[in-house]
């Protein structure tokens, strides 16, 4: 067994949780930046200038890319050979969480659904387990902003539905957000295992760099011919109209039940916030 | 170079009337902040005949929850939330007085028809581009549900904060309009 201590973990969720609110991705504005290369709107172009800008503003400034730094999610990767010295996984990374949002200056989300009092510490994080071989720990961050979230849908559909199916609901939900996600969008797609299974699958697509296609022949055409359809639709930038609506789809798809097509769609603004720790 | 339309609040009937979607307006200035639960509070207030935490007549109302403040700085990064969840409440304080709003994404037939009936403006400003955003405000006070946190309402002082007009006093949609010349049929 190889053990990981208690602080270190808590050390460097706390520092990816401040990084990744502060500095946006290089891939993120390699793609703003292509974006804004293709843009035929005016309008369009000023938007993606404008959030070029505010990724330099953000990172020189030290002011966070986002006010809506996100509720904390992660997806932990737990090698058998870990055991944790100290205390919990999960106390580690909320722990982490309670200290990066305190004292990185970053706004606290996480409220009662019905009270709406806030619980002050953008605490409980919400954490995703899988059980891997090996001795290693690897944990994702995404700081995973409201507006985008609440235009996500999972929605059963029947098998006789198929692709044609599947793709008429992946572009319909992003028409019907318009400008709502904050566009150029990253679109997430989990297509197969159960319903809880499918929102997982798409949510976990997220985390893969813009610009890296699904390493499936076929879903990587899927990917392709989506984000053509969604880039037609004339949304762009910050839904004032224009060409770039979407930077990226990505597809991950599981077998499902013989009686059902589940599909889910997790929308990321073009502020994709998210980082990595590999211990 | 596009023109940019310099506005100051309370807004005046004239200058509501000589804005036409898609123009490029900066605000300077007082300007309010109001979100979720502020909202509905606010609404709460006027069902029960009290007054509001500020006077709304002429006033532009910000959908905005920003990141806590840094020492040495007025505010934290302040870009604008998704507008519809104000929906609710909005005609409410059109009703009353307030006759500008600033966020982002559609609003609803209710809304629209409620700025068309009392003369109210609807800004777009950036959504995601909150540090930018905040380099153009130059105080921020809470002034009211302080208990709310990042929901609180705020008096900020502006300088030339961006925006475009969304929606008009005469009811067009710069989204609908703008995203139809960009579909591909």
């Amino acid at each position: 067994m190889r053990s990981i201590p208690f602080a270190t973990i808590k050390e460097k969720v706390k520092e990816v949780c401040i990084e990744t609110n502060y500095i946006l991705g290089e891939d993120v504005i390699k793609s703003l930046q292509r974006a804004l290369d293709q843009e035929e709107s005016p309008l369009g172009r000023e938007i993606l200038n404008q959030l070029i800008e505010n990724a330099r503003i953000a990172r020189e400034e030290r002011i966070p890319l986002c006010q809506d730094t996100g509720l904390a999610v992660f997806f932990v990767e737990l090698g058998d050979e870990v055991s944790i010295e100290g205390g919990r996984l999960s106390e580690a990374i909320n722990e982490g969480v309670r200290e990066g949002y305190g004292g990185g200056f970053l706004r606290k989300s996480a409220c009662h659904p019905f009270s709406r009092k806030n619980t002050g510490d953008n605490t409980p994080a919400i954490i995703h387990y899988e059980l891997v071989a090996g001795d290693r720990l690897k944990i994702n961050f995404c700081a995973k902003g409201g507006g985008s979230e609440n235009m996500s849908r999972v929605t059963m559909l029947k098998p006789s539905d198929g692709l044609a199916g599947v793709e008429d609901f992946v572009v319909n939900r992003v028409w019907e957000a318009q400008a709502n996600p904050c566009p150029p969008i990253i679109v997430g797609v989990g297509i197969g295992g159960t319903m809880e299974r499918a929102a997982f699958l798409a949510k976990k697509s997220l985390l893969r760099k813009i610009g890296e296609e699904s390493n499936d022949g076929e879903l990587a055409e899927m990917e392709k011919r989506l984000l053509k359809k969604i880039n037609e639709l004339g949304i762009g930038p910050a839904g004032l109209g224009g060409r770039s609506t979407a930077l990226a789809v990505h597809v991950v798809m599981e077998p499902c039940h013989i009686a059902s097509l589940p599909v889910a769609v997790n929308i990321n603004c073009h502020s994709s916030r998210h980082g990595e720790i590999l211990l | 170079m596009i023109k940019k339309i310099h506005l100051e609040p309370p807004l005046k009937r004239s200058e509501l009337e000589a804005l036409t979607i898609g123009d490029n307006v900066l605000i300077s200035g007082v300007i309010y902040t109001a979100r979720d639960t502020a909202h509905k509070r606010m609404v709460e207030l006027l069902d029960k005949g009290e007054p509001l935490p500020f006077d709304i007549s002429g006033q532009v109302i910000y959908y905005v929850g920003p990141t806590p403040t840094r020492p040495g700085r007025p505010i934290g990064s302040a870009g604008p939330t998704t507008s519809y969840r104000m929906d609710a409440y909005a005609p409410r304080l059109i009703e009353v007085g307030m006759r500008g709003m600033i966020g982002k994404g559609p609003r609803s037939p209710e809304v629209i028809a409620a700025m068309k009936k009392w003369g109210c403006v609807y800004f777009g400003a950036t959504g995601g581009a909150g540090a930018l955003l905040s380099l153009t405000i130059t105080e921020a006070e809470i002034i009211a549900f302080e208990d709310l946190g990042p929901e609180a309402v705020r008096r900020l002082e502006v300088k030339d904060f961006p925006v475009i007009v969304i929606n008009d006093v005469r009811g067009n949609d710069l989204y609908k309009d703008n995203v139809e010349k960009y579909k591909r049929k």
